[in-house]
C-alpha cells in the first residue's frame, strides 16, 4: 500500500514508492495476457474518470483497468456535462462525490488542478494529466517499459526530445527517471525549452539524476539507452514559436540517420498520440525498437497498480498482491 | 477637540528626527510636538492618549488600494475598505479608478468622494483613469476630474500599452500637475501569464510572466517620461531590472518616483510551490524570484524607491476558490502592511522609524499632493498612526475588516502592529480596535 490518498506528481513522490507501483504493475500484468480479464480485487470501488481534455489512450486504459479489477467506472467527458452550464471544478467534484465515488481520475488544462481538488475531497485524486504540470501514471508507465526493457534504470542516458517547454510527460519523466538515477537529456528548439530547466538538476542532484539540455538533438541521442519522442502540438506553430512543421521536421525530427548515434540496443518511446513525419519519422516509429504500443499495454498494468494500491485496501500486504491476483485467476478464468 | 498623544517615539521626517514628545492636536490640526510631561489636564474635552514605548507616525498614506465600490461591492466597499485601512494604520487612502464602472470623469470622482464622506472610517482620494474606460486609446478628462478632486491618473489593472497615448498622458496630466501611475506590464510579452516565469514555473508547469514583460514598459514609460518632463510614478515594480532601470533614469533626472507593495519585498515564488498552488499566491506583479526580491530591497536601502504602497486586491472566496489559471490576481494588504514592514524592515535594521515615516507617509503624500499630510509640524492635519513596535500577532484573514480575505500570509507571525489610528484629530482606532 502506498501511504498516500491521491497520486498528484513524481516530483514529491519517493523512490520506494515508485518503485512499489512498478513492482505491483509487473504482478498484474500478467492478468491482461488472460483469456477472460477479470480479478475481483476492487469490487464495490468506483472510479470516475472526468476529463476536461481530450484523451484517447489514457482515459481508456484507466476505464480498462478500473474494469480488469471488477471496479465501477464511469466516465464525465466535459463537453456533455454540467461544466458546459459553468458548474465549477469544485461543485462538481462535489456531486460526484456525493454519489459514492472512492477515486476521480482527472485530466485538466491547468496546472496544480488536481491539487486543488485533492484539498477539497475525501476521494483519491488521480492525476491524469495538469496542464504543462505532470502526467504522473504516463511517467510512471514509461519507466516500466524502460525497466522491463533494460532491467534498471540507474545511469542509462535518456534523451527527450521535442516540446519540454508544453510537455507534462517530460516533466513527469524528469523526476521520475531522474530519482531512480537516469542521466535525462532534454533537446528541442530554443523557444522550447522551459527557463532554468538545468536546475532540475540540482533538485536531482541528491539521487544521482543529472538533467542536460541542448538545441542540438544529435547530441541528445548519441549514446542513448532511450530515445523518447514528445508530441508536437502543430498550433505551437502559430504561436510563433518556431517558422514551420518543416523546419521544425529538419531540425528536431527523429529518423533513422540520427538514431544511428544512439546505443546499438536502444528503444525508442513515444507518448502518443503521434504526428508521423514530423516528430517521429514513421519508419522508425514501427521498427523493433519501438516500444510504442508495449507503452499502452504496460499504462493499463501501472493504472491497475495505482487503483489497487489506492482503493485496495483490504488485503494490506503487500506480499498479498500476488496472492489476490493468484486466487482469483483460479476462481475467474473459469 | 483636544488630543494628547503623550510620551511616544515620534518620527517625523520633517521634524527634529527621532525625539520622545507629546503631540498634541486641536481641531483637526496639529499645535505642537514637544518634550513630554507637564500637561496633564482634567479638560473633559480633551483626550489623552497614553504612547509609552510606541511610534507615533504621521499617518500612514496608501497610494495604492481597491476599494471595488461601485460595481463589485461584493468584495469590498468603501466602508469595508477604510475600516481595513483604519486597522492597518493607514490616514488616507487612494483609490483606483477600476472599478465597475471605471472612474474616469467627474461624475465618477464625485461619487467617491461623496461615499467616502458618507461611509468612510479614514481618508479617501480618488485616482481618475487615464483613459476612456481605461481602454487605453483616447485619453479621458483629466483637467475636469483633477477639478473634482482626483489627485492622480491610472490605467491601473490594464497598463496603458499604446506608447503614443502614454506619451500624451504624460504630456497633458502635466497641466493639472498629477501624476500619471502606471501599471507596467507588455500584454505580448505578459501572454497570459499567472506566476513569475522562472525555475518554479517550470516545476509548476504554469505559465510565466517573464520580468521582462515588466521591464519593458518601464524603459518605455521612462524614456516618454524623460521626453515630455511629465511627472511618473512606477507601481508595484517587481524585479532586478526595473531596480536598475530606475537608478539609471534617478541618475538622469528624470522625473519619476516608484513604489514596491510590501508582499512583493516578503514573499517569492517559491510559495507557490509550498503553498501548493494556493491562488492567493496569485498576484500581478507576480511574486518574483529571491534575486529579485534581494535587488528590491537592496533599491529600498538605498533610497531609490520611495514608497511603499500595499496594491490591497479584495477578491471574494469564490474568485480564488478555482483552478490557478482560473482565480483572480490579487492580495489584500491593508491590515498586514504595517506588521510586514515592521518583521522584515525596521526589526532587521534596513529602514529606521523615520524610514518608515517617509515612504509610508511622507512620500505618497506628496505624490498625491496632500501638501497638508507627511508630517506633524505644526499646522499639518491630524492624521496620526501609533505603533506598538514589539506586540507580536498573527495574521488571521478570517478576522480582516476587509470583505475579502485573499492573502497567503495566514498564520504568519508578525512583530509591530497598529495601536491607535487618528484621522482629522479623532481616533478610529484605539488599543488595535475600530473605535
Amino acid at each position: 500500500m502506498l501511504g498516500r490518498k491521491d497520486i498528484l506528481a513524481l516530483e514529491d513522490m519517493d523512490v520506494e514508492e515508485m518503485m512499489t507501483i512498478l513492482d505491483t504493475a509487473e504482478s498484474l500484468k500478467e492478468i491482461l495476457s488472460r483469456d477472460i480479464k477479470k480479478v475481483p480485487t476492487l469490487r464495490g470501488k468506483s472510479v470516475l474518470t472526468l476529463f476536461y481534455e481530450a484523451s484517447t489512450r489514457t482515459r481508456t486504459s484507466f476505464e480498462l483497468a478500473g474494469k480488469y479489477m471488477s471496479a465501477d467506472t464511469v466516465n464525465i467527458a466535459t463537453t456533455t456535462s454540467a461544466v458546459v452550464k459553468g458548474e465549477t471544478l469544485k461543485d462538481t467534484a462535489w456531486t460526484v462525490e456525493a454519489m459514492g465515488i472512492d477515486c476521480i481520475v482527472m485530466r485538466h488544462p491547468v496546472g496544480g488542478a488536481p491539487h486543488f481538488l485533492a484539498r477539497i475531497c475525501q476521494a483519491s485524486i488521480v492525476n491524469a494529466g495538469d496542464g504543462m504540470h505532470e502526467h504522473p501514471t504516463q511517467g510512471l508507465l514509461d519507466m516500466f517499459s524502460i525497466r522491463e526493457r533494460r532491467g534498471d534504470l540507474k545511469n542509462l542516458k535518456v534523451a527527450i526530445i521535442g516540446d519540454v517547454f508544453h510537455s507534462r510527460v517530460a516533466r513527469s519523466n524528469i523526476w521520475g527517471l531522474g530519482k531512480m538515477g537516469a542521466e535525462v537529456w532534454l533537446a528541442g528548439p530554443s523557444t522550447l525549452i522551459p527557463p532554468e530547466v538545468d536546475r532540475l538538476g540540482e533538485a536531482l542532484s541528491g539521487y544521482g539524476g543529472r538533467v542536460r539540455s541542448t538545441y542540438r538533438v544529435e547530441e541528445a541521442i548519441e549514446g542513448a539507452d532511450v530515445v523518447m519522442v514528445l508530441r508536437l502540438q502543430l498550433e505551437r506553430q502559430k504561436k510563433g514559436l518556431f517558422p514551420s512543421i518543416r523546419e521544425y521536421a529538419r531540425l528536431f525530427g527523429v529518423n533513422r540517420t540520427r538514431l544511428a548515434l544512439a546505443k546499438d540496443s536502444f528503444i525508442l518511446m513515444h507518448p502518443g498520440p503521434m504526428n508521423r513525419g514530423v516528430e517521429i519519422a514513421s519508419d522508425v516509429a514501427d521498427a523493433d525498437y519501438s516500444v510504442i504500443t508495449e507503452q499502452v499495454t504496460n499504462g493499463v498494468a501501472v493504472r491497475m497498480a495505482i487503483l489497487y494500491l489506492l482503493l485496495g485496501g483490504a488485503t494490506g500486504e503487500s506480499s498479498s498482491t500476488a496472492a489476490v491476483v493468484d486466487r482469483s485467476a483460479g476462481g475467474e478464468a473459469r | 477637540m483636544r488630543l494628547i498623544i503623550k510620551g511616544g517615539l515620534v518620527a517625523d521626517p520633517l521634524g527634529k528626527g527621532l525625539e520622545i514628545a507629546d503631540v498634541v492636536t486641536e481641531e483637526g490640526r496639529v499645535v505642537s510636538v514637544g518634550a513630554s510631561g507637564g500637561r496633564e489636564t482634567e479638560d473633559p474635552d480633551t483626550v489623552v492618549i497614553d504612547a509609552r514605548d510606541k511610534v507615533v507616525l504621521p499617518g500612514l498614506v496608501d497610494a495604492h488600494t481597491h476599494l471595488r465600490e461601485p460595481g463589485q461591492e461584493y468584495k469590498e466597499d468603501i466602508a469595508s475598505g477604510t475600516a481595513a485601512a483604519a486597522l492597518g494604520g493607514y490616514t488616507t487612502i487612494a483609490c483606483m479608478p477600476n472599478t465597475d464602472p471605471i472612474i474616469d470623469d467627474r461624475t465618477g470622482i464625485e461619487f467617491i468622494l461623496r461615499r467616502a464622506a458618507e461611509a468612510g472610517r479614514v481618508n479617501v482620494v480618488p485616482i481618475g483613469a487615464v483613459t476612456k474606460g481605461q481602454k487605453g486609446l483616447e485619453l479621458a478628462e483629466m483637467g475636469d476630474m483633477a477639478a473634482a478632486g482626483a489627485v492622480a491618473f491610472s490605467d491601473d489593472g490594464h497598463p496603458v500599452g499604446n506608447a503614443e497615448v502614454m506619451r500624451c498622458a504624460l504630456e497633458y496630466a502635466k497641466m493639472f500637475g498629477r501624476p500619471i501611475i502606471d501599471h507596467c506590464e507588455d500584454q505580448e510579452l505578459f501572454n497570459e501569464g499567472v506566476m513569475h516565469q522562472g525555475y518554479w514555473s517550470t516545476v509548476l508547469g504554469l505559465r510565466g510572466i517573464p520580468a521582462a514583460a515588466e521591464e519593458v514598459q518601464v524603459a518605455r514609460d521612462l524614456i516618454l517620461a524623460a521626453r515630455t518632463g511629465g511627472r511618473l510614478h512606477l507601481t508595484h515594480l517587481s524585479t532586478a531590472g526595473s531596480m536598475d532601470l530606475l537608478r539609471w533614469a534617478k541618475e538622469k533626472g528624470i522625473r519619476v518616483t516608484a513604489d514596491v507593495t510590501p508582499h512583493h519585498l516578503v514573499l517569492t515564488d517559491e510559495a507557490v510551490r509550498r503553498l501548493d498552488y494556493d491562488t492567493n499566491t496569485k498576484v500581478n506583479p507576480p511574486l518574483r524570484s529571491g534575486r529579485d526580491v534581494e535587488a528590491l530591497l537592496t533599491a529600498l536601502q538605498a533610497g531609490l524607491i520611495d514608497l511603499i504602497a500595499t496594491d490591497h486586491a479584495p477578491h471574494h472566496f469564490d474568485d480564488k476558490d478555482v483552478e490557478f489559471n482560473y482565480a483572480a490576481f490579487g492580495i489584500v494588504g491593508l491590515e498586514t502592511a504595517v506588521g510586514l514592514v515592521v518583521t522584515n524592515l525596521v526589526e532587521p535594521g534596513r529602514l529606521d522609524w523615520l524610514g518608515v515615516a517617509r515612504l509610508m507617509s511622507l512620500h505618497p503624500s506628496r505624490l498625491l499632493g496632500l501638501e497638508s499630510k507627511g508630517s506633524l509640524s505644526v499646522g499639518a492635519d491630524a492624521d496620526i498612526t501609533i505603533i506598538d513596535p514589539k506586540a507580536e500577532w498573527t495574521v488571521a484573514p478570517e478576522e480582516f475588516a476587509s470583505k475579502s480575505r485573499n492573502t497567503p500570509l495566514g498564520g504568519m507571525s508578525l512583530r509591530g502592529k497598529v495601536a491607535a489610528t487618528i484621522v482629522g484629530g479623532r481616533p478610529v482606532v484605539l488599543d488595535g480596535k475600530l473605535v
